[in-house]
């Protein structure tokens, strides 16, 4: 369908920005890449009053590397990040989710902040924030705010942005020697959202895994993190045993939606060979990085 | 109202539009460049692929008012002197064409991959193209039109 009306705002300042969130609040969508918000208010499951439009803001646009942190600006789209070098080098498991993200035409328009901001629980980059402990930046009138990952996504495209805050960037920790990542999903073709993907990061030190991270997309209605497989896991030696076994605890606690993709039943098959699948790939990977 | 001026296969173009117009509707109601398909108009289907400022993009997810001091390239930008381009003798080669429909959206996408990755194999452009829908299932003669012209584009 057609879009319906919308007033248009496009303004040039992240104050300006911030300002006429504080004057429409709900009433206001933030416009960041539109491959989500376009389509919502196409299909009329979105009607905000107001459009801001945030593409003006050119300094919402960066990729720097500083201290242990890759920090991404909201609007920097998902193609530039692909592309980054300083994405590939220090966060391996970002560089490894973009290119599953929608089509290469999505990717084009599409923004790390937008997508996160947008929070659908089955998309590639909040399971990837939430794995990696990422910071959420956002912007008030009365000033910044600093949001770990665990407090971001709050349900279904719900976060705890509140509605006169503007998410700015978000800051990733930079992987060191040793540590290895994998992002697996299965999707009917490519480019669809997943039925399930996984996030992992794995860090060996002298043969042992000292820190694991797994999380979930498409199994509930936010990213899910396993911290009972992750201890498992942490302080033993990578076997296909200890896979296993981390895989059957990471699915035992899941309660994955039904939908016409598969049942929850099969969601959880298909997440538990995707967690030995991705245990093995990110060691694979740790070995290479060591 | 809004005034929009954009560069369309290389002409400088403007129009006068409400915010809520895609650039797919501003380039087929307000420039009369109908070779742009609507077909879902929600993202899914491809077939209003467009290239903006290099980049393939989906001309029913940005609006007309973003598309402000951009190049754009349609499927009327493609054909060199009332000539077929590389690709679309390709395709028309390859018989590539069934109802017609989704071509400009594949085309255009293909255009921009190509561009990008001339030394694309055949899995690469099926991964190119898998966001673009073709209701006749006419996927693998478009295959094979995109890779002859990524054969013919080596040789040349």
């Amino acid at each position: 369908m057609k879009l319906p009306y919308v007033e248009y705002e496009a303004p040039t300042t992240i104050a300006e920005a911030v300002d006429l969130l504080a004057e429409h609040e709900d009433e206001a969508s933030v416009l960041a890449g539109g491959q989500s918000l376009i389509p919502l208010m196409a299909l009329r499951l979105a009607r905000p009053a107001v459009l801001i439009d945030i593409n003006g803001l050119s300094e919402l646009s960066l990729v720097a590397a500083t201290d242990g942190q890759v920090t991404i600006g909201a609007m920097t789209r998902e193609y530039v990040a692909e592309d980054s070098a300083t994405v590939g080098d220090a966060v391996p498991l970002l560089a490894a989710a973009l290119p599953l993200i929608g089509h290469e035409a999505i990717r084009s328009r599409g923004t790390i902040g937008g997508s996160l901001a947008h929070a659908d629980p089955a998309a590639e980059l909040p399971a990837v924030a939430l794995a990696l402990d990422a910071e959420f930046v956002v912007r008030g009138r009365a000033g910044e705010r600093v949001v770990p990952a665990a407090d971001w996504f709050e349900g279904y495209l719900a976060t705890s942005r509140r509605p006169d805050e503007l998410l700015t960037e978000v800051r990733f920790p930079a992987a060191g020697p040793g540590t290895g990542v994998a992002f697996l999903e299965v999707a009917r073709r490519h480019g669809d959202f997943a039925i399930v993907g996984l996030a992992v990061s794995l860090t060996l030190a002298d043969g042992v895994i000292s820190d694991a991270r797994l999380a979930f997309a498409g199994v509930a209605d936010v990213p899910v993190r396993v911290a009972e497989a992750e201890d498992l896991l942490a302080g033993e030696r990578p076997s296909a045993e200890l896979f296993a076994e981390a895989a059957r605890v990471a699915t035992a606690a899941l309660d994955p939606p039904a939908d016409l993709n598969g049942s929850p039943e099969y969601r959880k098959q298909v997440a538990a060979a995707l967690v030995r699948r991705g245990l093995q790939a990110a060691a694979d990977n740790a070995y290479e990085r060591q | 109202m809004i005034e929009v001026t954009v560069q369309v296969n290389g002409a400088s173009r403007t129009g006068s539009v409400e915010a809520r117009k895609t650039l797919a509707d501003f380039l087929r109601d307000d420039l009369d460049l109908t070779g742009t398909h609507v077909g879902c108009e929600h993202g899914v289907c491809g077939a209003c692929t467009v290239i903006v400022d290099g980049r393939a993009v989906r001309s029913c997810l940005m609006l007309a008012v973003q598309a402000a001091g951009s190049e754009i390239t349609t499927i009327e930008g493609l054909a060199t002197d009332g000539g077929l381009g590389t690709l679309q003798q390709a395709m028309w080669d390859s018989h590539s064409f069934q109802c017609g429909f989704c071509t400009p959206g594949f085309v255009m996408q293909a255009t921009a991959y190509l561009s990008a990755h001339p030394d694309a194999g055949e899995q690469d452009i099926r991964e190119a193209l898998s966001g673009n829908i073709c209701r006749c299932t006419g996927y693998q003669s478009i295959i094979d039109g995109v890779l002859l012209a990524a054969q013919r584009s080596r040789e040349a």
